[in-house]
């Protein structure tokens, strides 16, 4: 037993929380403002994703976290030790055991099921921030359904690089009627974001959680004659093997060379203990790093 | 014929100040009519009502929308208001800073609009900013370029094309040639001329600058201190003023 409350915050804080994710369930998309408490950790280190897996936990439940697809990444251990302690819930690695999975930027290989939770930490939840600075007039723009100016982003991209280059973060209108920025995800996840799970975003520092129910619709904003396209590089896991994950480029010296592992380290490993090996793989091995 | 823009006794109050007050006009369509009157005359709080930047305290403006017929833009709800503000209006600021995306490029500044009423074909919306680069006499090889690389009078005539590319029927003007020098003034002047005529647009042109409404503008209204003193057609105004006001603007211009 630890000397916190059940996941750290008060019980009244996770009911002003659940308060804002059930309204943020009921309009899809829609930013809910609430009153983000200060957490012991800093503003972009997950302190929106935190309070919203706080107020979601169970004690039953089983809780991952990853960062950029890693569960071995400082920021995942450090949240995924906080609950440790704070809640005293069992972890995972494995993506198919969790009950609620606090990511960081990406959407999990494995597709996931209608009793799991997924949790984003959001950085800017104003998809539309950088084009109007303004939050009384984006809330506007908002409310009266009028996005033009998120194609004009688009539009500029096209105009300057040939393509949308828009690469993460990448707006999508949920239900055909809000703009919502899906958290720095690569757009390769994108099309993911239409699942069976509950997907819950908070954003800590703007004080903002927003939802999408499971199987809620969602499409990503493009242009007719250049459709939207999930991207992602042009290879193979050298671990797994892999043709179809998301990879990260991994520089491994100073003479150009480099190679292609999956972002999702559990899916990786799932694959290499089942007997995938990719270019520069060793065959799998229990506990090998 | 019924009018294009109509306003009855509009007044706005800063608490106990006047802004303006009692101001009313019908504007037909094809009309250019020009505001004129000194700094602090209620020239500008009266175009901010009309094209509902700010609310009137009083009075109505109707505006004879594309499917309602004259219908009261005041008590109009804020989208359909903001709707008529991206379609069938077009707000030409003073300082094209106002009026424009600083860090968005000029085509993109002039596809806004566009894309705001819904163009989803990127090749259709560049060849139409194109289009219209051209028609304000801005090259087309600084399309990609952003506005803060052009100069006062390229950034203006931008403005002017992003604004009337979604082929509006009725245009603000607040000072559109201030801050110009002679020469680009003119320039723009003619440009605007053309347009309007071409375009059949209906404008309100506010501005302290009698040779631009002489220029411009059919008809005249002199304003002071928040009240309309005189009106009439252009000419006859401004050859033969007959307020004491109006007769001390027209005998201050310089003559050079």
């Amino acid at each position: 037993m630890s000397d916190y409350n059940f996941a750290y915050l008060d019980e009244q804080t996770k009911r002003m929380i659940r308060r804002a994710i059930l309204k943020g369930l009921a309009v899809p998309g829609y930013q809910v403002p609430f009153a983000s408490r200060e957490m012991p950790m800093p503003y972009g280190w997950g302190t929106g994703g935190v309070q919203v897996s706080a107020a979601v936990l169970v004690p039953e439940d089983v809780m991952k976290v990853i960062d950029q697809g890693a569960d071995d990444t400082t920021n995942a251990v450090s949240i995924r030790k906080f609950f440790e302690k704070t809640a005293g819930v069992a972890t995972t690695e494995h993506t198919r055991d969790a009950d609620v999975i606090q990511t960081r930027h990406r959407i999990p290989e494995e597709p996931l099921r209608e009793d799991q939770i997924l949790v984003y930490q959001v950085p800017i939840p104003e998809p539309l921030r950088f084009l109007e600075p303004r939050e009384t007039e984006t809330r506007k723009m908002h409310a009266l359904e009028e996005y033009g100016l998120m194609h004009v982003k688009l539009y500029e991209d096209i105009s300057r690089h040939g393509a949308i280059s828009t690469a993460y973060a990448y707006p999508v209108k949920v239900e055909g009627r809000y703009v919502m920025d899906p958290s720095p995800i690569p757009k390769f996840d994108n099309p993911k974001l239409e699942m069976a799970a509950v997907q819950l975003f908070g954003a800590g520092r703007e004080q903002r959680i927003y939802a999408l129910p499971p199987y809620t619709q969602v499409v990503s904003l493009d242009f007719e004659d250049f459709p939207f396209e999930a991207s992602k590089a042009d290879h193979a896991c050298d671990l797994c093997g892999c043709n179809t994950s998301y990879l990260d480029e991994v520089i491994m010296d100073d003479a150009g060379g480099r190679m292609f592992v999956c972002s999702d380290t559990d899916f990786c490993r799932e694959r290499r203990a089942a007997g995938h090996v990719g270019a520069q793989g060793a065959p799998y091995e229990e506990d090998a790093a | 014929m019924t009018p294009l823009f109509q306003v009855k006794s509009l007044g706005k109050y800063y608490g106990s100040r006047i802004g303006c007050e009692d101001v009313s006009f019908d504007l037909y369509p094809g009309e250019v009519m020009g505001i004129v009157g000194e700094s602090g005359s209620g020239k500008s709080t009266l175009l901010n009502c009309l094209a509902g930047h700010l609310e009137p305290d009083t009075g109505e403006v109707l505006f004879d929308t594309r499917v309602g017929g004259l219908r009261d833009t005041v008590t109009m709800s804020e989208p359909e208001r903001r709707m008529l503000g991206r379609t069938d209006w077009a707000f030409v600021y003073q300082h094209a800073r106002d009026g424009l995306r600083m860090g968005v490029s000029a085509g993109g500044n002039v596809g806004e609009r566009l894309m705001a009423v819904g163009a989803r074909h990127y090749g259709d919306i560049r060849a139409q900013a194109i289009d219209w680069l051209g028609r304000v006499e801005i090259a087309e090889d600084r399309v990609d370029d952003r506005p803060s690389a052009f100069s006062g009078g390229m950034q203006q005539r931008l403005q002017i094309a992003r604004n009337l590319v979604t082929g509006p029927r009725l245009v603000f003007m607040d000072e559109p040639t201030g801050g110009l020098d002679v020469s680009v003034q003119a320039r723009l002047l003619d440009l605007l001329r053309g347009l309007v005529r071409e375009m059949g647009l209906s404008a309100i042109i506010v501005t302290h600058d009698l040779a631009v409404v002489r220029l411009l503008a059919d008809r005249l209204m002199v304003m002071k201190d928040g009240h309309v003193v005189e009106t009439g057609l252009t000419d006859q105004v401004l050859d033969d003023p007959q307020h004491g006001y109006t007769q001390l603007l027209v005998s201050s211009v310089l003559q050079v």
